[in-house]
């Protein structure tokens, strides 16, 4: 593995995607690429895998949803049983349209910060992590592309030229590491 | 250029057949309906309904008593004592109200269906509305199917007129405040007759066609003319009048559903009733478009339209049906848990005579598209976007149809000949109608200033 590495910046999200797209056609790999908003069709372009997120934040809404139930269930009608809306039936069944909004919002619960921790993890993302970024201006306004030097790179760089990077730097990275 | 639609023998056949068939259905539903308060007896000896409809546990009595207007829920409470259950009038007047519900149900049923019909193209009208008022850029392709569809509008309107004309002439008792013998001995109805009389009734019925009509014909010239020149003002024009029409719309509709929907219960009130019923028509509209759409893209009409604006239908359909339970939910649940009995009888009437079409219209209307449209991958796939249509259209007819059955007719519904025949025969007349006005017009709304971004439209997250 080459232990060189380029950081391209782009300034705009449409000459970023249209690059991105030449890169990947000219088979050279990209680490990484750093953005200051979601760019759609970026994880395409990278032919990235598609994400398992929705599938898992739908599993987590079906635990909110259970959970949901049997909480209703041991609070309003095992531990303390509740005479709701002046009917006294004590079974779940005939009382859940009271249970109905708990339900929902406990479901929506589960799914939302299940799905924000679980990206979190994937991302590699905690609390006091030191940030990763290599560029302070792709949190402002540049795109950052990380990726490898190709088997020239001079020509590289002036594919890259061409394609409408604003500065393209070769980055050794061993020396990144000391 | 593109192809543009030529009304084809296929749907002209089947229209006229719908229409022809479900005429029969609906003659055949008056001819067999009671004409005298003897027959009625005969029919409901001969149907032995307390077996079909298992309702002896409340018994006839109890709802018989609450969905009967005249004699409504607390009728002990209001005084009058000739409709009181423990008067000696009570035998003769049971039968009275058994004919009454008999004699109303073939009005009923293409009641149902010429409301369910005219909501459909009321909801398309919101729809454009609303796509002109936000200049929205992917919609513009579809403009020509909206404008179809709409174009069912006045013909809709007329045929909901007639038959709340005929019921103004007393040829049926959909509307008991309608019959100033039942007001008189109705305290309710008589503080409400500054609003539910004949005359305003009808003034309003006017106000409202008269203004999504106008609304619909102005568009649709604009539309056409903007064809012809690409001048700016034309779509100024066309946002302004659309701006305009959503709030006429808004307070309109919503009057609507109380005049035409709710006062068949004229003791009941439901204060997000007009949002309801707008949301189910809503949503049936927009299922109409994509099916319409979907029908027009296999016959190779509407080369421009992508998967990504079936796709964006799909959205509004899985979206706007959750919206749909979300008000049928905060109605209900209020009403069930503060259990006021003026207000419960609705849902008892319901309950107990249409259990399975109130529960599986839910099943319908939310949990299929819910389940069935969650997947990104299915809301672009036209055979999972069709069957997911059919359901939330059969659902929102039973819906419908729950809407103003059990106040029309009590526990004496069933899918009968007129049932039936009357929803073909409205479906006949809709699909020839809407088919006929798609011919009419270029198939592409081609001066739209944004039509560009409307052909190229693509959801990013599909390939």
């Amino acid at each position: 593995m080459s232990s060189k590495s380029l950081h391209v910046l782009f300034d705009d999200d449409d000459i970023l995607l249209d690059a991105v797209k030449q890169i990947v056609k000219s088979k050279i790999h990209i680490n990484e690429i750093y953005t200051p908003f979601p760019v759609h069709g970026l994880d395409k372009a990278m032919k990235l895998k598609p994400t398992n997120m929705s599938i898992a934040t739908f599993i987590y809404g079906c635990i909110g949803f259970t959970v949901a139930i049997m909480m209703m269930n041991y609070i309003m009608i095992v531990d303390w049983p509740q005479n709701i809306g002046g009917k006294p039936s004590f079974t779940l069944i005939e009382n859940i349209p009271s249970f109905v909004p708990i339900i929902f919002e406990m479901t929506v619960f589960f799914a939302a910060h299940l799905m924000v921790i679980t990206f979190y993890l994937k991302s590699k993302l905690w609390p006091f992590k030191k940030a990763e970024n290599p560029h302070p201006s792709t949190t402002d306004d540049k795109f950052l592309i990380d990726m490898e030097i190709g088997t020239n790179v001079a020509n590289t760089k002036t594919m890259l030229k061409k394609l409408g990077a604003i500065s393209i730097d070769v980055i050794n990275k061993d020396e990144d590491e000391k | 250029m593109y192809k543009d639609y030529k009304f084809s023998n296929q749907i002209k056949v089947l229209s006229i057949s719908l229409i022809l068939i479900g005429l029969l259905g609906i003659l055949y539903g008056f001819y067999s309906a009671p004409s005298t308060v003897e027959e009625a007896k005969e029919i409901v000896a001969s149907m032995s309904h307390d077996s079909d409809h298992g309702g002896s546990v409340y018994g006839e009595s109890d709802h018989g008593d609450s969905d009967h207007g005249g004699s409504g829920y607390g009728e002990s409470d209001y005084g009058d004592s000739d409709h009181g259950y423990e008067s000696s009038g009570h035998e003769y007047d049971h039968d009275k109200h058994v004919f009454n519900q008999l004699h109303n149900k073939p009005w009923a049923a293409i009641y149902v269906p010429a409301l369910f019909f005219m909501m459909i193209s009321l909801g398309v009208l919101a729809f454009y509305a609303i796509q002109r008022a936000s200049q929205a850029g992917w919609s513009i392709v579809l403009y020509r199917i909206m404008e179809g569809i709409t174009g069912y509008l006045f013909l809709g309107c007329v045929f909901v007129l007639i038959i709340l004309g005929f019921s103004a002439l007393k040829f049926n008792h959909l509307f008991i405040w309608m019959d100033p013998e039942v007001v008189a001995h109705d305290e309710i109805i008589r503080n409400k007759i500054g609003y539910l009389n004949i005359p305003f009734f009808f003034v309003r019925a006017i106000i409202y066609v008269a203004g999504w009509v106008i609304y619909r014909e102005i568009t649709r010239r604009l539309s056409l003319q903007q064809d012809e020149n690409n001048d700016i003002s034309v779509h100024k024009k066309l946002f302004k009048f659309s701006a305009g029409f959503l709030v006429f719309f808004l307070v309109s509709e919503s009057m609507m559903s109380w005049d035409w929907i709710m006062s068949i219960d004229p003791h009941w009130f439901s204060t997000l009733f007009g949002w309801y019923v707008f949301a189910g028509m809503f949503v049936s509209g927009i299922t109409t478009i994509a099916l319409i759409t979907i029908y027009l893209k296999s016959k190779n009409y509407l080369e421009f339209v992508n998967n990504s604006h079936i796709h964006d239908l799909a959205k509004f359909m899985f979206g706007v049906s959750i919206f749909w339970a979300y008000l049928w939910f905060s109605q209900f649940m209020l009403i069930w848990y503060s259990n006021i009995p003026e207000e419960v009888t609705y849902f008892i009437t319901r309950i107990e005579d249409y259990n399975f079409l109130f529960f599986g219209m839910v099943v319908l209307n939310l949990i299929f598209p819910l389940i069935v449209l969650m997947n990104s991958d299915f809301k672009k796939t036209n055979f999972i976007v069709i069957l997911t249509g059919i359901v939330i259209i059969i659902g929102h007819y039973i819906d419908v149809y729950n809407m103003i059955m059990p106040s029309a007719v009590g526990d004496m519904w069933s899918f009968g000949p007129a049932e039936i025949g009357g929803f073909m025969f409205f479906l006949g007349v809709f699909l020839y109608v809407v088919f006929r006005a798609i011919s009419k017009a270029p198939i592409l709304a081609k001066g739209d200033p944004f039509i560009e971004e409307s052909k190229t439209f693509q959801y990013y997250n599909l390939d």
